[in-house]
């Protein structure tokens, strides 16, 4: 069974067509990282999941509860980690997550708080005020307060926007936990790592519709080949060797400094300059090839 | 990549869930208390200090010097028992709407709790009632400050907590409703100074209505704190029939702005 199911969604705002005819399933016990540039549309994927915004057209099921009207009960059984920290600083860690899990309607409260200072590791911080907690552990903290119920899904939203790499492996860790318990995790991102590291699937996502979707190896398979060679050199010779790459029906997109032949083992002998740096081709070629953006 | 799943856990049967639904109720109400508990001591000695220098201001300023009683009432316990309807509006709309604005646009909380099996109708009903519990309670402390200038306790005003509960909803689903209107947080200066003020002056809280112009007499019977002016002044010094009209002109009141409220916020909330 899919634990999503989203068929022909559109979402407009005014003139704005944030969501575009949106086909997504995310079948039970994967990891579906949503990849995707700023504006393509995986925070309004989030909302109309969580009921906070309706689409204008398209079919959206959830844990088999059709939405919106049925949006309650789904939400029920889903949890949600939000791009933004939205605790309430001055209350306790305990009491944060005492407050949903009642609001999810959990019957053993005590339980459940203690089940998710476990999984955050704040049981010596419980009684601290949130405005007492580094930037690590309040995003733990927020993870938490998600899962306080154990959900079947759970929906994680930019879960690692802004923070610095050390928190981020923090998170990515207790994120791996979850999926090793086989819960069901849709995961909006636009940082490639986190999507290689920690997706079992990655649906890249852009203006509004899924444009890719695989395994993340399957993906650079086909979009990017095996290998990426990045050519650093002055900016005129850099146009140069890419006009000449275009013209031998290769794929180039910029990288920073430099630029990278994608898929650089399909190009015959000799045409790849000998100062280039060769790697494996990454999913961030792959990104960058269908998106035309940069990649984070 | 990491390792497989262990196991998916087991889809359990599909629940069925009401609208207003007690326990979201009651969950976004314990949500106000934890907070409440962080920032219970300024808001309780704003709230029962400001009643008291009005009513000192006005009730022994304008008590001693112009005015020696009203309605027959010593001027000190008319103000003292009109004061009820001052806290009630100051510890309800204002709350309702800089709270709820906060809430919705600096905090993100509304974001959060919506996420969780909470409906907007659920989160309002549950924001009005919190501060419509807080405001029953404020709003007794003129009431309780006036026994100390000979006021004499009566069983009517048993009552007034509740009609204070009563009014603090409306108002406090006005506050939410406004904080769902207004672009910016600055603009709350036109409903303060448009309805908030208007509202607690002409409430015949410091002189009687009837003393007013005749057309402002009309507006003033539908300003819902005259009425719990009236039915605290009632529960002091004796009811009268036409204060069951004016208790069921404030749950009518209560309900109205509760519904508009959830309008205005689902407007906002839902996309």
């Amino acid at each position: 069974m899919a634990a999503i199911e989203l068929s022909g969604v559109v979402k407009r705002f005014g003139p704005i067509t944030a969501v575009d005819g949106l086909d997504l399933d995310v079948p039970e016990g994967i990891c579906l990282g949503l990849l995707g540039p700023n504006g393509a549309g995986k925070s309004t994927t989030m909302r109309l999941l969580t009921g906070q915004a309706i689409a204008d057209s398209g079919r959206l099921r959830v844990l088999d509860y059709e939405l919106p009207g049925q949006s309650k009960p789904a939400r029920a059984e889903m949890g949600v980690v939000p791009q933004l920290d939205n605790l309430d600083v001055d209350v306790t860690v305990e009491d944060n997550l005492a407050v949903y899990a009642r609001l999810y309607r959990v019957k053993d409260v005590g339980a459940a708080v203690d089940r998710a200072l476990d999984l955050a590791r704040l049981r010596d911080r419980r009684r601290d005020a949130v405005d007492k907690l580094s930037g690590g552990m309040r995003r733990r903290l927020l993870l938490a307060r998600g899962l306080v119920h154990e959900p079947r899904l759970v929906l994680l939203d930019e879960p690692t926007v802004g923070l610095d790499p050390q928190i981020r492996t923090e998170l990515w860790t207790l994120i791996g936990d979850l999926k090793a318990r086989g819960t069901t995790i849709l995961m909006s991102t636009h940082y490639i790592e986190e999507a290689e590291r920690l997706a079992d699937e990655v649906a890249v996502m852009h203006r509004g519709k899924i444009i890719s979707r695989g395994r993340p190896a399957e993906l650079i398979a086909e979009h990017a080949g095996s290998h990426t060679a990045e050519i650093y050199a002055p900016p005129q010779r850099l146009t140069e060797l890419r006009a000449d790459a275009e013209s031998a029906g290769l794929r180039v997109r910029p990288a920073g400094p430099a630029i990278a032949i994608v898929g650089s083992e399909r190009a015959e002998d000799g045409f790849v300059p000998e100062e280039a740096v060769i790697r494996a081709a990454t999913l961030e070629d792959v990104f960058v090839l269908l998106t035309g953006e940069e990649a984070e | 990549m990491s390792a497989q799943p262990e196991s998916v856990p087991a889809a359990p049967a599909p629940r069925r869930m009401r609208r207003l639904e007690p326990a979201a109720i009651a969950g976004v109400m314990s949500r106000e208390v934890a907070n409440f508990r962080t920032y219970w001591r300024g808001t309780t000695f704003s709230s029962v200090l400001e009643p008291i220098v009005y009513l000192l201001a006005f009730g022994l300023g304008l008590g001693a010097t112009l005015v020696d009683e009203v309605e027959g009432v010593p001027y000190i316990q008319f103000v003292g028992t009109g004061m009820v309807a001052t806290a009630v509006i100051f510890s309800s709309a204002l709350p309702a709407m800089f709270g709820t604005f906060v809430k919705h646009r600096f905090q993100n909380t509304y974001e959060a709790i919506l996420a969780a099996p909470v409906d907007v109708e659920e989160l309002v009903s549950a924001e009005m009632l919190w501060i419509a519990t807080r405001s029953a309670v404020y709003g007794c402390v003129p009431l309780i400050v006036t026994f100390f200038w000979g006021l004499e306790p009566a069983p009517g005003m048993l009552l007034v907590p509740l009609f204070c509960f009563v009014t603090a909803l409306g108002f406090s689903g006005f506050g939410v409703a406004m904080a769902a209107t207004v672009a910016k947080i600055d603009q709350f200066n036109y409903v303060t100074a448009l309805f908030v003020t208007p509202l607690f002056l002409v409430a015949g809280t410091f002189f009687p209505i009837s003393g007013l112009p005749e057309g402002v007499q009309v507006v003033a019977q539908v300003n819902p704190l005259h009425q719990l002016v009236e039915l605290v002044r009632g529960g002091a010094f004796g009811f009268e029939l036409v204060d069951l009209a004016r208790f069921a002109f404030l749950v009518g009141f209560a309900v109205l702005t509760w519904r508009v409220a959830i309008s205005r916020m689902s407007k906002r909330l839902i996309d």
